[in-house]
């Protein structure tokens, strides 16, 4: 249809070649395009869409000798099994946890300090600022995860710093309440610095003529804070806002794994640590593959449909 | 220098008393949060040059060496699995990020060419791996089923591109003008001769920030070696140090654990660990941080 119109509407007599036609002509001139993409293809169909085809053995009772084509085909036993464990709702629990309160308490932050270091006046002050608050991103979660258990140890610096309030010394990764701050402040830690990066070259690409005009008309920082700055920020907010509902459900395994031990695997266990223990040390492939492919189900709707929300809402969207 | 007004003039600027006011807050905070990111690695740096029996007694944080002393770094190189463990690092980040980066540029260039009617097709298909994965269970079926168990190959291959990575080059490979890669190919250059003796150069800096992140991702990784590989001989060092810090294993080394285990060498050990990538990252951090900033860029 587009295509008619379009003859009518300038006149030309071109007619659209059928499609097997086209492609044709596109090999023949894009061959060697095609040719050079082989490695990256091999690489997304093996190690993207092969894992992806993986996930039928969540409805198998998968044995390694067997294979994936001789193992026994089970329906939606393995979902039925985890949603009514008792697990289930320990997992999910702490997920979502852990991901809210994160939410709330991390995500603002580097934005926060992005609004601050763009109101620094000293140019070496501002650079020195950034310098030091971007660094931790770069030291391995290994190393951090041991330098907040040397920490918080009962002999640790945070914890003799809160002894001085009349804090009971103790070691504070063995104590299940204090699981959850400890996570959210390393995190917040670590990452402050560069996640406000982003938001920082979104300030400093506002157009200079709406501060301009937000002063003429009598806008003192503050207003020209709440009146221009955020405003012009929000689209970067919001995207952000949706990546971050996207991971909602997917509470990262590798830092937790760090972090809990059997003390505190009740606040700590979450859907990726689950999947990893269920699977690669208690071997229960299927199970745990239809647990992950629950939590990979789960994330990918949530990411389209905040983005869809999005979209009406304010116009701002991933795709 | 004189404070730039945001027209551009130069000249002195006013502020008001609430203004002054709110400046100083700024600044106390900007300075408590430097500190609260900053006292930590120095109390590890210090930590590490101390007497290690002025480090069991010490309690708070290292504002300062005390006793200094090389003693700790010497017991930390006198581990062989500390050099091995830096070996096998060396290794998967210089082969892994040749291989990431040749990877993602070919994958940019394919993706940044838009005539082509596969290239569309391909954009999405990558991109969709970016909102929905297999996990990890269904990926360590397939490493397993090629082979790659106890395998360094096994860090390099799974993690081949990062898409992230790829986009951002992709990303700066699509501003460069079309008539420059069209007009090669006019006299007769094929793609790969114009991705790598055209696009690469002109996009060098940002192949210089996807190598940075590639490297840095390497060099601090240690989940896969956790999950893929069995002998400790092939242990990259960020394992070696979880060992070490997390003491996992306090059967196999008992004898010099007890030299090992000293918090003074623990701190010693991170140390060694950690400073080769501190020590880069100042000098490239415009790098790192343009890469941000490409990668925000949308479609």
């Amino acid at each position: 249809m587009k295509a008619l119109k379009s003859t009518r509407a300038t006149g030309d007599v071109y007619i659209r070649d059928p499609l097997s036609k086209r492609f044709k002509k596109d090999w023949k001139k894009n061959k060697g395009l095609y040719f050079l993409f082989i490695p990256v293809l091999a690489y997304y169909l093996l190690f993207q869409y092969g894992p992806m085809a993986g996930l039928l053995i969540a409805f198998q009772n998968y044995k390694p000798i067997k294979g994936i084509f001789g193992s026994k085909w089970v329906g939606l036993k393995n979902f039925k099994d985890f949603f009514e464990s008792y697990y289930f709702w320990r997992v999910l629990r702490n997920t979502l946890r852990i991901s809210i309160t994160n939410l709330i308490f991390s995500f603002p932050m580097p934005i926060i300090l992005a609004l601050l270091i763009n109101e620094l006046r000293t140019k070496h002050f501002k650079k020195a600022v950034q310098t030091i608050t971007y660094l931790p991103h770069f030291i391995s979660l290994v190393v951090i995860m041991s330098m907040l258990s040397d920490l918080t140890s009962r002999n640790g610096a945070i914890t003799q710093f809160l002894a001085h309030f009349g804090f009971t010394p103790t070691t504070m990764l063995q104590e299940q309440k204090y699981f959850l701050p400890l996570y959210i402040i390393s995190g917040i830690w670590q990452n402050i610095g560069w996640n406000s990066i982003i938001y920082l070259s979104a300030i400093v690409g506002i157009d200079a003529q709406l501060y301009e005009a937000a002063k003429i008309d009598g806008a003192g920082k503050l207003r020209q804070l709440f009146s221009v700055t955020i405003p012009c920020l929000l689209p970067t907010i919001i995207i952000m806002f949706i990546l971050q509902m996207g991971k909602m459900f997917n509470v990262g395994h590798e830092k937790i794994l760090l972090m809990y031990n059997p003390l505190t695997y009740e606040v700590a266990d979450v859907i990726n640590t689950y999947v990893y223990s269920q699977g690669l040390v208690n071997m229960n492939w299927s199970y745990s593959a239809a647990v992950g492919m629950f939590n990979s189900v789960v994330s990918f709707l949530l990411v389209w449909g905040t983005n869809k929300f999005s979209k009406k809402l304010s116009g701002s969207s991933l795709w | 220098m004189k404070e730039r007004n945001k027209n551009g003039k130069t000249g002195r600027v006013r502020y008001t008393t609430g203004e002054q006011v709110m400046h100083v807050i700024n600044v106390v905070l900007c300075t408590l949060l430097s500190l609260a990111v900053l006292l930590p690695i120095l109390n590890i740096l210090f930590g590490a040059f101390s007497d290690p029996y002025e480090v069991m007694k010490h309690s708070g944080l290292f504002l300062y060496p005390v006793k200094p002393t090389f003693y700790n770094f010497s017991l930390v190189f006198q581990n062989p699995s500390i050099l091995t463990g830096y070996l096998n690092t060396i290794f998967v980040v210089v082969v892994g990020t040749a291989l990431n980066v040749l990877l993602s540029l070919i994958g940019a260039y394919v993706l940044s060419r838009k005539g082509a009617m596969l290239v569309k097709f391909f954009t999405l298909m990558i991109v969709f791996t970016m909102y929905f994965q297999g996990g990890i269970i269904p990926s360590y079926l397939i490493v397993e089923s090629l082979g790659l168990i106890n395998s360094r190959w096994a860090l390099i291959l799974p993690g081949a591109i990062s898409t992230f990575n790829m986009i951002v080059m992709r990303t700066a490979m699509a501003q460069v003008p079309d008539s420059l890669p069209e007009s090669a190919m006019i006299d007769g250059a094929k793609h790969h001769q114009v991705l790598f003796l055209i696009m690469t150069p002109l996009c060098k800096a940002t192949v210089a920030v996807i190598v940075l992140y590639y490297a840095v991702a390497h060099w601090n990784s240690w989940f896969p070696a956790f999950l893929y590989l069995r002998d400790k001989s092939k242990y990259p060092l960020q394992l070696i140090l979880r060992q070490i810090l997390f003491q996992d294993e306090t059967n196999s080394m008992a004898a010099e654990s007890l030299a090992l285990s000293s918090e003074a060498v623990k701190y010693a050990t991170i140390v060694v660990a950690t400073v080769p990538i501190l020590l880069v990252y100042p000098f490239l951090q415009r790098y790192f941080v343009k890469g941000v900033m490409i990668g925000a860029v949308k479609e």
